[in-house]
């Protein structure tokens, strides 16, 4: 295989697997950013959430790698929807520095608690064998464990498409991320599409943080110092878009493996470079309305 | 205000001299990242150090130790730290310090108070030369990178190698001394990969996937011991680099011990260079880990960080009692560890009295599958009482006067 | 009749401006407390100035987010700019006099904000965050990539300053670094209070809550967000210039995303939009914050949490809101 198709492969794969784990945890943000407005910068707390729990599932009850992963989403959704009844609800009306110390004050918190349940020393879990390992296709092989990342980032897009663009669901969310007093007063209730998007949202983050495990570790930091990453994807795709959350990870994923790839030295500015001109060129990010 | 207090604690003090027990409480500074991305470092040295007070506590008698623990994480600065532990806290010693940041900014500190600073991991070279009162037990990355140069290349037939690193002092200075080792030793560097900053674990799959296109002998890597080094391991095996036969060598940083069981089949055959492993086999370190296992489980044992702590406490102890309680003099403090040896679990070590750092045996040693299933080590060389070769070699700012 | 009008509307903008640069007696309390902290905690002092450091760096960001309404992530950039200032002219120049070091590091970081402002603050909302974030970290990039010049992450160590006007040196018990720091830090409140109670200052507030309509009225609405952002990144200069000064050290972490996170908690916590928020807020913050760490150095993290939390759902606008309502409850004699 000549060595230039090799690298664009290589990057390409990467990229995209990079790219899917982004996409997952962010979608959720952007949505929940784009219908109701909230600076929620506990999500990645959340993401945090379900990593953690994922290591417990497989680790201490023996649950497959695979139900830990459905189980974490689903637990972590429903407790993301208590938080919502009981705190976030309050602030729906209140400025966006009020959510800001809000939901700091709640990512704290969560580092501190997981830091006393777990302890610092990072957490991962031991893939079952069917992930691990490699596939071979002939010309190259590529890691089992990627394919899969990929995979089920597909399956999510697919499924989420459907969801936003055919259903009367979708609809009604779309409708209120463009417009919320008039999707309201044509009898929507705002309150309840948000309780469960937010819900969704939490939930798909914590499948990435599942996810992530394997590639980051999981550390009580987890909740802060990847936040900076989803932000910016939220951002570069516009808030409450789907197809822009997913453009701006695949364009920042793709680019900042690229940037790791090609230009090591400089790799670190390449994801930022790329955020700050697709902003400056379009402020309101790929997919959103200005 | 002050007169007075200072009053009672004379009466104290005549009290417990007339009362004929001598027993001075030593209170020693602690700075570790207790929180923040750190922690996990913080947390290795911290049991290290509690270990050794509760089962040491008894050589000091009539005198006590109390640790005084101040976070070193997000938030802190090391010079209010350091500053209020030494003026209002009134330690005699300052100890721990994970992060060379933070000793940096601290030297001063103890300079002017004449306070002496035990390092018990901040790895930058040229720490020592801040102050007088900064003896380190650790090392610094020329410790183990340098030889490792020349080893690779001599023993472990690397004719030809990518360097790969974090994107900060200690990457830099671990690429730099294994670059000077390695091709005075006739090796030949294929790339030098800088692998993102410490905060964030990075995807490694595309500096691995380069070096795998590039199909060095060996890859060297530095990363920190944290988080990092099993993402980094992890990668290794998914990419394929072993099993495209490319080595991974490099210091302990990347095989913690308290890491190495979660790395799987990906790190065995993997070499790497350091003072410390769980598995060596002398009469100290089989006793320190026995003691470190009945205390926190066989989950989580120690690793280079805990022992370097281990190390630094055990120096104090002998200060307090060399010394019968008696630490005021900070000088007096320094001069009694310029020289001064031990048995450790690193085997024997001592402190340089021209640089007061760490001389130590360095150890090549491979990661191998033991015969109970668990992952282990096996020393295939050692190079004898290392120095820090940054000050010995005279590189860059470790060649210019210090104190 | 048109005239007499015209003299009725100016001296009733006359008095609304006389009405709120009025000094209030509560304002004397920061500086009261300030002054009896140096005698009541001497063996603090180190630590105090740190808090006034970060009260002044609170105070700029009050500028562009409580007055002008500019919410952004990356003031740390402007902190960082003007610590490297100072930093670098002592280590590379053998400039260390400190007094126009905080001038160099004003003009450093004020030129900064006026460059980079001139194209951010045509944004808004979660695009301005993400820019102003975005470009902070190319700039910690930056510095670790010219590492030989600032020192990378292991910083300039050993920075030693020129005593302050030439007499006082700085000492183990940070004494001088206090004082310093707290008449720094008195200053630039008289200026940015000079500037709030101005015409400048009140515009600021119009475009804040009504930017349409400032525009409407002809206001030079991207000019004056821009000389606000300036002098309020000059300040963030100062403060900057203040933490190398009082450290003698710098390291590229002055440019971590928890430094402009960190500055922007505090001054929500005490109450943006008023000034003394920023100081009450930063007191708050990092006295909360180092007796938690004190008292439980890896969980210090819950309480500052849960201080968050509960100020959000009980003060909304901040500590200093909920005195201000507290005032008016007690003067009203009732809800």
């Amino acid at each position: 295989m000549p060595p230039l198709a090799n690298i664009v492969v290589s990057i390409l794969f990467d990229g995209l697997a990079y790219a899917m784990v982004l996409f997952i945890v962010s979608v959720g943000l952007s949505v929940t950013m784009g219908l109701m407005g909230f600076v929620n910068l506990a999500h990645g707390a959340f993401a945090m959430a379900g990593g953690y729990l994922t290591v417990s599932l497989t680790r201490s009850m023996g649950v497959p790698f695979l139900g830990a992963l459905v189980i974490a989403v689903i637990a972590i959704a429903a407790v993301s929807v208590v938080f919502e009844r009981t705190l976030y609800r309050r602030l729906y009306r209140a400025s966006e520095l009020d959510q800001v110390l809000l939901t700091i004050g709640l990512t704290f918190l969560a580092i501190a608690a997981f830091t006393w349940v777990y302890g610092p020393v990072p957490q991962s879990v031991r893939l079952p064998d069917y992930l691990a390992g490699q596939i071979d296709a002939g010309f190259r092989t590529f890691p089992t464990y990627r394919v899969f990342i990929i995979a089920v980032g597909l399956a999510l897009v697919t499924v989420l498409w459907f969801a936003f663009e055919r259903t009367l669901l979708g609809a009604k969310i779309r409708a209120a991320v463009d417009n919320r007093r008039m999707a309201q007063s044509v009898g929507i209730d705002v309150d309840r599409l948000f309780t469960l998007t937010f819900a969704v949202g939490s939930g798909l983050a914590a499948l990435g943080g599942g996810l992530a495990l394997q590639l980051f570790g999981m550390t009580p930091s987890f909740a802060v110092v990847y936040l900076v990453f989803f932000l910016l994807v939220v951002a570069v795709g516009g808030l409450g878009s789907l197809k822009g959350t997913l453009a701006a990870a695949l364009v920042l994923g793709i680019c900042d493996t690229a940037g790791k790839y090609l230009f090591a030295g400089a790799g670190g500015f390449i994801i930022y470079a790329v955020a700050i001109a697709i902003l400056l060129a379009r402020p309101a990010g790929l997919h959103g309305r200005d | 205000m002050k007169r007075a207090s200072s009053m009672v604690l004379a009466v104290l003090g005549l009290g417990v001299w007339a009362g004929g027990a001598a027993g001075e409480t030593i209170r020693v500074g602690v700075v570790l990242p207790y929180s923040g991305v750190n922690a996990d470092l913080g947390s290795q040295m911290d049991k290290a150090f509690d270990l050794y007070v509760r089962k040491h506590a008894g050589d000091i008698a009539p005198h006590k130790i109390e640790l005084v623990k101040r976070d070193e994480g997000p938030g802190a600065t090391a010079k209010t730290v350091v500053t209020e532990l030494i003026t209002r806290d009134k330690v005699k010693l300052v100890t721990g310090f994970a992060l060379s940041p933070s000793a940096i900014a601290a030297a001063p500190v103890v300079t002017q108070a004449k306070v002496p600073m035990l390092i018990s991991n901040a790895g930058t070279a040229w720490i020592t030369q801040l102050s007088p009162y900064i003896v380190r037990f650790s090392f610094s990355m020329w410790h183990q990178a340098h030889p490792m140069g020349s080893y690779s290349a001599d023993k472990l037939g690397c004719k030809t190698t990518a360097i790969g690193y974090t994107d900060y002092p200690p990457g830099k200075d671990a690429a730099e001394a294994f670059r000077t080792g390695y091709e005075k030793a006739g090796g030949k560097v294929a790339d030098v990969i800088p692998m993102g900053n410490p905060a964030q674990v990075p995807d490694f799959t595309p500096f691995l996937q380069r070096v795998k296109d590039a199909k060095p002998d060996c890859f060297y890597v530095f990363v920190p011991s944290g988080a990092h080094s099993a993402g980094l391991v992890k990668s290794y095996g998914e990419v394929g680099l072993r099993a495209a036969g490319v080595r991974l060598i490099g210091t302990t940083d990347v095989v913690p011990d308290n890491k190495l069981q979660d790395m799987g089949e990906a790190v065995v055959g993997a070499i790497v260079m350091g003072a410390y492993a769980a598995d060596l086999d002398n009469p100290a370190n089989k006793a320190f880990v026995a003691d470190w296992t009945a205390a926190y489980g066989a989950d989580a044992p120690p690793d280079f960080m805990s022992a370097a702590a281990w190390d630094a406490m055990a120096a104090i102890f002998h200060v307090i009692k060399t010394l019968d309680g008696k630490l005021d003099d900070g000088a007096k403090v320094v001069e009694l560890l310029k020289g001064y040896s031990r048995k450790s679990p690193r085997g024997e070590i001592s402190i340089d009295p021209m640089t007061r750092d760490v001389v130590q045996d360095e150890r090549a040693m491979e990661i191998v599958r033991k015969a109970d299933g668990k992952l282990g080590t096996k020393v295939l060389g050692v190079v004898e009482k290392v120095k820090d070769q940054c000050k010995e070699l005279k590189v860059g700012r470790c060649g210019q006067a210090g104190n | 009749m048109a005239a007499t009008d015209e003299i009725a509307v100016a001296a009733r903008a006359r008095r609304f401006l006389a009405a709120h640069a009025r000094l209030r007696p509560t304002e004397a309390l920061p500086w009261l407390v300030a002054v009896a902290a140096f005698f009541v905690f001497p063996d603090r002092l180190t630590f105090g100035s740190q808090v006034l450091v970060m009260a002044l760096f609170a105070l700029s960001l009050d500028l562009v987010l409580g007055y002008a309404g500019i919410l952004t992530l990356g003031h740390a950039a402007f902190f960082g700019i003007g610590a490297y200032t100072v930093g670098l002219l002592a280590a590379r120049l053998d400039w260390t006099e400190p007094l126009t070091g905080l001038l160099a590091a004003a003009t450093c970081a004020g030129f900064a904000g006026a460059l980079s402002g001139v194209v951010l603050l045509r944004y808004r909302g979660l695009t301005l965050l993400v820019l102003t974030l975005s470009t902070t970290f190319i700039l910690q990039e930056f510095g670790n990539v010219f590492d030989r010049v600032t020192g990378g992450y292991d910083g300039l160590p050993g920075l030693s300053f020129s005593p302050v006007l030439g007499v006082f040196d700085y000492d183990l018990f940070g004494r001088t670094a206090y004082l310093y720091a707290l008449a720094v830090l008195f200053v630039c409140f008289c200026l940015a209070r000079a500037i709030v109670v101005s015409p400048f200052g009140r515009s600021l507030v119009g475009i804040r809550e009504n930017t349409a309509r400032m525009h409407s009225i002809g206001a030079p609405v991207h000019g004056r967000l821009l000389v606000a952002y300036t002098v309020s990144a000059a300040l963030a200069g100062v403060a900057g210039a203040l933490h190398a000064h009082t450290n003698a050290f710098v390291t590229l972490s002055v440019f971590d995303f928890e430094n402009s996170a960190g500055v922007l908690v505090m001054l929500i916590l005490g109450g943006t939009g008023r000034l003394y928020g920023a100081f009450w807020g930063a007191v708050v913050y990092m006295v909360l914050q180092d007796s938690l760490a004190k008292f439980s150095p890896a969980f210090w993290q819950a309480g500052v949490g849960l201080l968050l939390i509960v100020t959000v759902l009980f003060a909304r606008a901040g500590i200093l809101g909920l005195v201000e309502a507290a005032g008016r409850r007690l003067r009203g004699g009732g809800p």
